[in-house]
């Protein structure tokens, strides 16, 4: 019984290692680029399309749409980052429709990784948008008392990202393998349906977490200057 | 421990190579694609505007045109309809002015007509005039009309007095040349005598004298000399004559068109119509005969039973001397 899939291990070097984790992780990526790649390889402009270009484009459009909904200016600038955080999440938990697969999401180094990207993307993102002093004095908001609360904030949010992610995809995959040894039938496969609504949940929350986050860090500042303090 | 790091550090970089892949495979040529499509749209819609634009002006420029042409076509309809106006105008204007031309002519040829009528009423009342005169002195006084006509030319030759025999005698006296004496008929010998006597007779001269016959001067005789003229002729009781026929005949209309104005006021200023009245009637007997048209009275004038008697007694004398 394992509760993460790095610990399947397929080949090994010292500290560096090939597990189940990483490789499924290149087959999703490889996945999704080659996929990509051959929908945007014939592109129309005109009016009639593809229908797999129709849903990419429904896809972008709709994250699109959700990040300015959040309020960032230029979703474009931030498409990058928080789309293929979306769809790389939400992929990955819907892939757990395929007997065999473990989702790299179900594991705490990934979830991790990823929490990694987005505490790092947010002050970078921030003090490019609003210099670095600017930036960094936003921490002692509303007072310099609120610093180190701003700060540890700072760090258990990202704590928190991982973590939640990392705990429903892996409660969902510890549910569903400890149901197959109860109910073989049936029950497993609801609760396999459930996963799949659970992990599109979790995508969509870590994605709109993190836009959250990058606007904050974006719009302090700006706001700040719009008011005139 | 559930975190590998290497794993973490692994998924860093596969998520980040991830990100710049997608980037490059997947949202740039979606949005690319997304971009060149609403431009193409916003394009068709803009050229949809422009044509529309277009049709708009074509629209309005061919209902500027329809409008152009209709009045155009109404001008031109009116125009024509003025012209046409103006035609009849003037056609019935030319046609006004032949028929008063027609008019006036025919009232001139009546007028001639008239003149004509009166000039034959004269010459036929000479004529005849003549003819009695001459039957009558021929029947009565057993003398030719010649004869008397000397003998009275011959009187009034004596006759001269004064001034006027003394101009008559003179310019006898220094004319060179002979004497003309003209006359309406051919002069006897002893006639010729007459005269040359009778001039003998007045100057105690005897002269030349060159004898003429002139028809015109209608059963007379005239001398002239050098400027001087004596003469006797029947034309000047004709002339009388002449003129109580014209004033007869003018005197026609008139009282036609006056006798209704008369009958209704029978008042004193109908007093000078009387008068002209009475003149004609006692001048003529068979002017009062004659009725409201010229050619009735000719035919009255042949109808009367006298009339008709002298002109055949006058034709036969006539025509005996000739």
């Amino acid at each position: 019984m394992r509760l993460s899939p790095d610990e399947l291990v397929f080949w090994q070097y010292g500290f560096i290692k090939l597990n189940a984790t990483i490789v499924y992780t290149w087959g999703l990526m490889l996945v999704m680029v080659v996929g990509s790649k051959i929908v945007t390889s014939k592109l129309s402009t005109d009016l009639k399309r593809s229908r797999w270009q129709n849903i990419l484009e429904i896809i972008v459009m709709g994250i699109l749409k959700q990040i300015e909904d959040v309020g960032l200016n230029r979703p474009q600038k931030y498409l990058g980052f928080l789309g293929t955080l979306f769809l790389f999440i939400a992929i990955s938990n819907l892939s757990i429709i395929f007997p065999g697969y473990e989702p790299p999401t179900g594991s705490l180094s990934t979830t991790a990784a990823l929490a990694l990207c987005v505490f790092v993307a947010v002050p970078i993102f921030g003090i490019e948008e609003q210099g670095l002093g600017s930036y960094l004095k936003s921490y002692t908001e509303p007072t310099i008392i609120m610093l180190p609360f701003n700060i540890i904030s700072e760090v258990s949010r990202t704590l928190a990202l991982a973590i939640r992610l990392f705990g429903n995809i892996m409660s969902g995959s510890m549910i569903v393998g400890i149901l197959l040894t109860i109910t073989p039938f049936i029950f497993p496969i609801i609760m396999t349906a459930l996963g799949l609504l659970i992990g599109m949940v979790q995508a969509y929350i870590f994605s709109i977490l993190a836009t959250v986050y990058i606007t904050a860090a974006t719009r302090t500042g700006k706001s700040r200057s719009e008011t005139g303090e | 421990m559930l975190i590998d790091w290497f794993t973490v550090i692994a998924q860093v970089l596969n998520f980040l190579i991830l990100v710049w892949l997608l980037k490059r495979f997947l949202y740039k040529p979606i949005l690319n694609a997304i971009d060149a499509r609403e431009k193409k749209v916003a394009d068709e819609l803009a050229d949809a505007d422009a044509k529309e634009a277009e049709a708009q002006k074509e629209k309005e420029e061919f209902r500027r045109k329809n409008e152009e042409f209709d009045q155009q076509h109404t001008a031109l309809l009116s125009r024509a309809k003025d012209e046409a106006k103006a035609e009849r105008q003037r056609l019935l204007e030319e046609v006004r002015k032949e028929a008063s031309d027609l008019r006036s002519k025919q009232q001139e040829a009546l007028r001639n007509d008239k003149q004509n009528l009166n000039q034959a009423i004269s010459r036929r009342a000479q004529q005849e005039v003549f003819a009695i005169a001459r039957k009558a002195l021929q029947d009565l006084a057993g003398t030719s009309l010649e004869e008397r006509t000397v003998d009275a030319f011959a009187q009034r030759l004596l006759e001269l007095e004064g001034a006027e025999k003394e101009q008559v005698t003179s310019a006898l006296g220094v004319s060179s040349s002979p004497v003309l004496v003209r006359t309406a008929f051919e002069l006897p010998q002893a006639q010729r005598d007459l005269v040359k006597k009778t001039i003998k007779e007045m100057l105690g001269i005897e002269i030349q004298a060159r004898f003429e016959i002139v028809p015109d001067l209608v059963s007379g005789i005239e001398l002239t000399a050098n400027g001087q003229k004596v003469a006797w002729s029947i034309a000047d009781y004709l002339s009388s004559l002449e003129k109580s026929v014209d004033e007869l005949l003018k005197e026609q209309p008139k009282s036609e068109t006056k006798t209704e104005p008369e009958l209704k006021s029978d008042g004193p200023e109908s007093k000078t119509e009387p008068e002209a009245k009475t003149r004609p009637e006692s001048t003529d007997e068979s002017a009062t005969e004659q009725g409201s048209e010229t050619k009735q009275e000719s035919d009255q004038e042949q109808g009367s039973e006298t009339k008709q008697e002298s002109e055949n007694k006058i034709v036969n004398p006539e025509l005996k001397p000739k």
